[in-house]
């Protein structure tokens, strides 16, 4: 059973759908017991910072997802919340990753929006991808690169397309929305990541 | 690099594709969930849903839609029409939707820009713009074309940066219809006004009018509707054209 953490952030669905193509059974929760208890659990996340840290906090999640020991995969905001802090609202985050969320400066178009290629990739996570396949990105932030970078793509600046560290991997583009690209990567995590 | 963007955009009404021509002679397209699936295989980069006849008692239909299209498809989507409230938006969002884009509720109440902003994010949000060029000014028109404001439609786009809104979806009605090209001045203008993805709409009957729009305004995404429906212009021949003159596609 596949774990979807049920948070006030958008488009939960969307990744129970991509899932349920993939042909996993899934549930959306915020039960401390059934995210432990969860073969795979995902992180998903569509919305602003500080409103989603208030609702884990409320629920106390914030204590609990940086815990997890099975196999945790956040998307989008997702990711940057489990970095260490966002500008986004000036926002500490859960500090699994140890990269800081900034926001993309504006000589460009904020927020990047559409599909990307990537400059670097490695790991499990991207086993059968290139790094000329493209995924769908929305965002106007972006984690910094460090240790835990395991995909950078380029977008006004290089930032972190997916990071790892021990069983929590995350991505900035939506695999739920990136077509087969998308679906290769979701295979991966619930196939491959330990 | 990020790539240029070739959305299809499904125009609906009871259920089904149709398509009108400058807004009126409506012919049927089929069944929006094939297309839909088609146009994924065939490499579009988004897709709109427009329910052009919604009202309230439709509204549940168009729900029923969504749900059926975010199971199916694996690509970003946006739905439009009639959404008035940020209750509209909740359930189109919960259905599955990634993006709403609203038009002449936000002309009426532009704090419902604001209002869907801070709760789903800007980039939820697309604001419509459907604009015409008469006595020597770009207007911006509400109600499917058929109702001419007061608004300029630089300084609307600029208002609807201010209030949050994530994208502008442009669409010329002096163009749309006529396949002889988008309105590559207003698009420039709006482009090169807000620091927003702009959305070209209205014209497009050839390959070439894509080149043009993204060799000649900043707009990063092209949408059309009956040239893909009825397959005038193949999405993969497109983005190879576009490929091979150097435009950043997704391919």
């Amino acid at each position: 059973m596949i774990a979807i953490v049920k948070y006030n952030a958008g488009n939960v669905r969307s990744v129970q759908n991509a899932i349920t193509r993939l042909g996993y059974e899934s549930i959306i929760t915020d039960n401390p017991e059934l995210l432990q208890a969860a073969d795979k659990v995902i992180f998903p996340g569509v919305g602003e910072a500080s409103t989603a840290m208030r609702y884990l906090k409320e629920r106390k999640l914030d204590l609990f997802i940086p815990q997890l020991k099975n196999p945790v995969l956040g998307i989008c905001l997702g990711m940057q919340l489990l970095c260490t802090h966002s500008e986004e609202g000036d926002t500490t985050c859960l500090g699994v990753f140890n990269n800081r969320i900034k926001r993309f400066p504006a000589t460009d178009i904020v927020p990047q929006m559409g599909w990307n290629n990537f400059t670097s990739i490695k790991g499990d996570l991207f086993k059968d991808v290139t790094i000329e396949e493209d995924v769908y990105f929305v965002h106007s932030f972006y984690a910094d690169i460090n240790e835990n970078t395991i995909a950078q793509s380029e977008y006004i600046l290089n930032f972190s397309a997916a990071l790892q560290k021990d069983n929590f991997y995350a991505t900035q583009f939506h695999p739920e929305k990136s077509a087969s690209v998308g679906n290769t990567i979701l295979k991966n995590f619930l196939e491959l990541c330990e | 690099m990020l790539k240029k963007r070739i959305i299809p955009c499904l125009d609906i009404q009871d259920g089904r594709t149709v398509k009108g021509v400058n807004f009126v002679a409506i012919r049927d397209a089929g069944d929006p969930i094939e297309l839909a699936q088609r146009y994924v295989k065939e490499g579009a980069d988004e897709l709109v849903f427009l329910d052009i006849t919604a009202t309230v008692e439709k509204r549940k239909t168009l729900v029923a839609l969504v749900t059926k299209v975010a199971k199916e498809i694996n690509i970003p989507f946006t739905v439009g029409g009639g959404i008035s409230s940020v209750e509209d938006v909740v359930a189109l969002v919960n259905a599955g939707a990634d993006k709403v884009s609203i038009n002449s509720a936000a002309v009426k109440n532009p704090e419902l820009i604001s209002a869907i902003a801070q709760r789903f994010g800007s980039q939820c949000l697309v604001v419509a713009i459907d604009t015409k060029f008469e006595d020597d000014e770009w207007w911006v028109y509400t109600h499917g074309g058929r109702k001419r404001t007061e608004l300029k439609t630089v300084s609307w786009a600029k208002e609807i940066e201010r209030l949050g809104g994530g994208e502008i979806l442009l669409t010329s009605m002096n163009s749309d219809g006529t396949k002889d090209g988008f309105s590559l001045d207003i698009t420039k203008q709006v482009s090169e006004t807000v620091n927003l993805p702009v959305i070209a709409s209205g014209g497009a009957g050839d390959s070439v009018h894509f080149k043009e729009v993204f060799e000649q305004t900043k707009a990063t995404g092209g949408l059309a509707a009956s040239i893909f429906h009825f397959n005038e212009i193949p999405i993969a021949e497109l983005k190879a054209y576009l490929a091979s003159n150097n435009i950043s596609v997704r391919e």
